[in-house]
């Protein structure tokens, strides 16, 4: 029967072998992935030299959706680990010649991954080739559908812990196109286990799920009001298609209501910050002054981002290893 | 007279009010006698039913067999099989084939496939419009002359409400029943589950209510308007019940069925991303499924199956891309009689909303009644299927539920036997 | 069996230690503790020698050779280094040697940083059971245990022996 991807991810000890969402994963689990990201970084927040943990392990990027960004994070990562990292440019390949995803999976049985970093454009597929692939193959989600995007989801816990000393008691919000964002999403699940006291969603109607509430989140459509007494700001990217779909007039009138300011960054707490996934839209969600003002820290994530993804590429290699070693516990 | 002699059976028929223990008699394809043997004749077989069941056959007011065109997922052969090993005489086929059936050549291939195959009857589900492209009116009276017992739109999309009102207005002059599933593309957009918590969290795209209920208004309206004969194909939505009710306060004679899907699932099973509940209707909310618990409860709404088989390759894949259906003939019977053991459903409103109410909409007989042609089928409520069926992908899990068709008879013949 | 007594093996390793940096003068020493209890006896021995330079650690959770059977430390804490280890005398401090495979493991890891110009090891205490041919150069106390006996040390303040 098909399992639960959160508990899917987890070996029989409690230790990560797949990442596939932040979702159900305790908050002593997060703290691990934290703290492992952490050593990887210096003091001031530099990655530090090229480790041999992972050497002659074979990592494999599936990207099924483009996205050079992602990719290379996932590629230094993987070479700052010493591991072998192979690129499948499958979008262009196989599934647009009518393969099934089961078949590109079959196809790549031979290739003896240790691990396979997931791109789709569907919800649920990361959770699905897990399920699939042969065990002993870590996967690692970099992002499918509306669901999850839990590497950049720890990423941001990572930011915040390092610029507000942690995550516990903050007030955040998030700002934009949650009823699109697998970002918002796996962010949601981690600000509640590692004990955010609030998360706030913030857009009009049309852009938050109605249901956003179940999730643990607040919904405010009144971005001033969202902005009182908050910690973190973390605004979400707005794609053009937004604007087609009957979902939003205009950049400008969004710009108007939703735009992080620095008039509006003044109603947040003194000592906010101001934190994006990217790319930004400068003039769209945020003005200049406020991405590059210092209260912004987005600039620090893209650093973050390779030590986290060091992070759960090395643990989800060592559950995978000790779950095939024996029960013996490290 | 030679006589076909059933032991002892539990006869259950609501709308004859039958419910006692008993012994019937049958020639000549017609049950002749209930409780003591005629006269005349003698008898040339016995069936001990030991107390099982004897109802009137069921009747499914939706199919979706895949031949032609589709027999990787299925064949009229093994559905119809099927079907009657789940206590079904008669089964609606979806025009859904390919080629689409909007012909008489593809109605007849059909009609002669459930013949020779000799298990439950196929009753054809003509295409509403040509290549349900939703934009002109398919043949309707060839069609109905073919052997159609009504005409259905199979979920696919209808143009507009114009092409809607000239499609109704067309059926009426010939009194041709329509059979029509309330969906809204727009609203459904590109929905894959019922749109609530659970799609939220899943990220996953939802279909809201009111892509059903804003269709069903629109539907309900014009076949006012029209006059159409209507029945209304698989609701899913609480709102949906007083909205047909409403309309039949209004004087409008129309009538509806659900999906057992429907009555046995939540959108919760789809936690997981498990593609065999990705099915159209989508499941909804416990709050939904109680509401049509009730109105099957109420006798004002039929069952049907809505069985819709697929090959593994189609379920195989990440929820949004797998294909909407389930496989429900192997465990219609285990299902249906858990919702009535558990008394979610009352036996005999079941038994009704499977045999009476949809012969009503066909404008068909159902019953045990002498002189009538013998469709029944014996019910062992207690059994459990013996046979491990191999796993699909596209059927629920209902190892280890009892329940089974022991012996079918379709028109006077007998189609299953089992031990 | 008989522990030996902590501070008396750390004052015998302090004065080895002394004597053998008198023997091989290496200009401007500094010393790297090994992560956790390496790092422990390192102190005490800046404390003790009064050794100009600061401490400094490695933590070798990403260098060991075991991770196929053991996995990743979730308790890794990062090394502490200067930038540059080019052309420096190091002397590397260990709380127990048994398989050599953590100094191994910790010399690696040092190369990573530059070319030392000589690594000497001191280790607190020498416990044999060698799998590779490594050697302290200076050394508090031998000791041998028992098969499947390991010892370990606990610490900062006060720092005690432990059995296991």
């Amino acid at each position: 029967m098909t399992s639960d991807p959160c508990q899917l991810q987890l070996a029989p000890n409690g230790q990560l072998r797949h990442f596939l969402t932040t979702e159900g994963l305790s908050k002593e689990l997060l703290e691990e992935i934290l703290h492992t990201a952490n050593s990887f970084l210096d003091p001031k927040g530099q990655l530090i030299q090229k480790v041999p943990l992972l050497r002659g392990k074979n990592v494999v990027n599936l990207f099924f959706e483009n996205s050079t960004r992602t990719r290379s994070t996932f590629e230094l990562a993987a070479t700052r680990l010493s591991a072998d990292i192979l690129n499948l440019d499958i979008q262009r390949s196989a599934t647009s010649k009518g393969e099934t995803l089961m078949d590109t999976l079959w196809n790549l049985e031979a290739m003896h991954a240790d691990m396979f970093v997931v791109r789709h454009a569907d919800s649920g597929a990361a959770h699905f080739i897990a399920e699939q692939v042969t065990p002993n193959v870590a996967i690692i989600n970099a992002g499918d559908g509306r669901h999850s995007h839990p590497t950049q989801a720890m990423l941001d816990m990572l930011t915040i812990q390092r610029h507000k000393g942690q995550i516990e008691g903050q007030v955040v919000a998030i700002v934009g196109d949650i009823l699109h964002s697998r970002v918002a999403r796996s962010q949601i699940h981690a600000l509640k286990a590692l004990g955010a006291a609030e998360v706030r969603v913030v857009g009009p109607a049309t852009l938050l799920p109605k249901d956003i509430e179940a999730l643990g989140a607040k919904a405010y459509y009144d971005f001033s009001l969202a902005l009182r007494d908050c910690d973190v700001v973390i605004m979400l990217r707005l794609q053009k298609e937004r604007m087609q779909n009957a979902l939003l007039p205009s950049e400008s009138e969004f710009f108007k209501l939703y735009g992080l300011t620095a008039e509006k960054l003044a109603l947040a707490k003194p000592d906010a910050i101001v934190m994006h996934p990217g790319p930004i839209n400068r003039g769209v969600e945020i003005e200049s002054a406020v991405a590059d003002g210092p209260q912004s820290v987005i600039l620090k994530q893209v650093g973050y981002g390779i030590a986290v993804r060091m992070a759960v590429m090395a643990m989800a290699m060592s559950g995978q290893q000790t779950t095939q070693a024996g029960p013996e516990a490290p | 007279m030679k006589y076909l002699h059933i032991r002892n059976a539990h006869l259950i028929d609501p709308a004859r009010s039958l419910d006692s223990l008993s012994d019937v008699y049958i020639a000549e394809g017609k049950l002749v006698a209930i409780g003591h043997k005629p006269p005349e004749g003698t008898i040339e077989r016995t069936i001990e039913a030991g107390e099982q069941w004897l109802v009137p056959g069921f009747i499914d007011l939706s199919a979706y067999l895949n031949e032609p065109g589709y027999t990787q997922k299925g064949t009229i052969a093994r559905d119809t099989q099927a079907a009657a090993e789940a206590g079904f005489t008669h089964i609606c086929a979806q025009p859904h084939t390919r080629p689409i059936a909007d012909s008489s050549a593809v109605i007849q291939l059909i009609l002669d496939k459930s013949s020779v195959a000799g298990f439950a009857r196929v009753l054809p589900l003509g295409a509403l419009t040509q290549g349900l492209a939703g934009e002109q009116l398919s043949n309707m009276v060839s069609l109905r002359n073919a052997g159609c017992v009504a005409l259905s739109n199979a979920r696919f999309p209808i143009k507009d409400s114009y092409v809607l009102r000239r499609l109704m207005e067309y059926a009426a002059t010939y009194n041709i029943r329509l059979f029509i599933t309330p969906n809204d593309p727009a609203l459904a957009c590109d929905g894959v589950m019922h749109e609530g918590p659970i799609s939220t969290r899943l990220g996953l795209a939802g279909i809201p209510e009111t892509a059903e209920t804003v269709a069903l208004a629109q539907t309900l309206l014009l076949a006012e308007q029209t006059g159409a004969r209507l029945h209304i194909s698989q609701i899913s939505c609480a709102r949906s019940i007083d909205m047909l009710t409403e309309a039949r306060n209004r004087g409008l004679n129309v009538t509806a069925d659900v999906s057992l899907a429907n009555l046995c699932f939540t959108d919760e099973t789809v936690n997981g991303y498990n593609s065999r509940f990705h099915v159209e209707p989508p499941l909804r909310s416990e709050a939904d499924r109680q509401a049509l618990l009730a109105a099957v409860n109420r006798g004002e709404l039929a069952i049907c199956s809505n069985h819709r088989p697929h090959e593994i390759a189609a379920k195989k894949a990440p929820f949004a891309a797998s294909e909407p259906g389930m496989s429900l003939y192997r465990h219609f019977l285990p299902l249906l009689l858990q919702l009535i053991q558990t008394d979610e459903l009352d036996r005999n409103a079941a038994i009704q909303a499977l045999t009476e109410l949809p012969a009503r909409a066909l404008g068909l007989e159902r019953g045990l009644c002498e002189s009538h042609l013998f469709n029944a089928t014996l019910i062992n409520p207690s059994a459990l299927p013996s046979e491990e069926q191999p796993d699909d992908l596209s059927s629920p899990n209902t190892s280890g539920q009892p329940g089974m068709a022991t012996a079918t008879f379709v028109d006077g013949f007998q189609v299953i036997s089992s031990h | 069996m008989h522990l030996p007594d902590i501070d008396a093996t750390c004052q015998a390793l302090s004065n080895q230690l002394q004597t053998y940096l008198e023997t091989y003068p290496h200009s401007n020493p500094m010393i790297i503790g090994i992560r956790t209890g390496g790092v422990w006896v390192a102190q005490h021995l800046i404390n003790t020698l009064n050794l100009p330079e600061p401490l400094y650690s490695v933590d070798i959770s990403f260098y060991r050779d075991d991770f196929n059977q053991k996995g990743l430390n979730p308790k890794v804490c990062g090394s502490e280094l200067p930038e540059s280890l080019e052309n420096r005398h190091i002397i590397l401090v260990d709380d127990v040697i048994m398989s050599g495979r953590t100094v191994r493991a910790a010399i690696n890891e040092l190369f990573d940083y530059g070319r030392p110009a000589s690594i000497t090891l001191a280790c607190l205490l020498d416990v044999g059971q060698r799998e590779l041919p490594i050697q302290p150069d200076v050394c508090g106390a031998r000791l041998t245990l028992q098969p499947g006996q390991l010892i370990k040390l606990s610490g900062p303040e006060p720092m005690t022996l432990n059995v296991v």
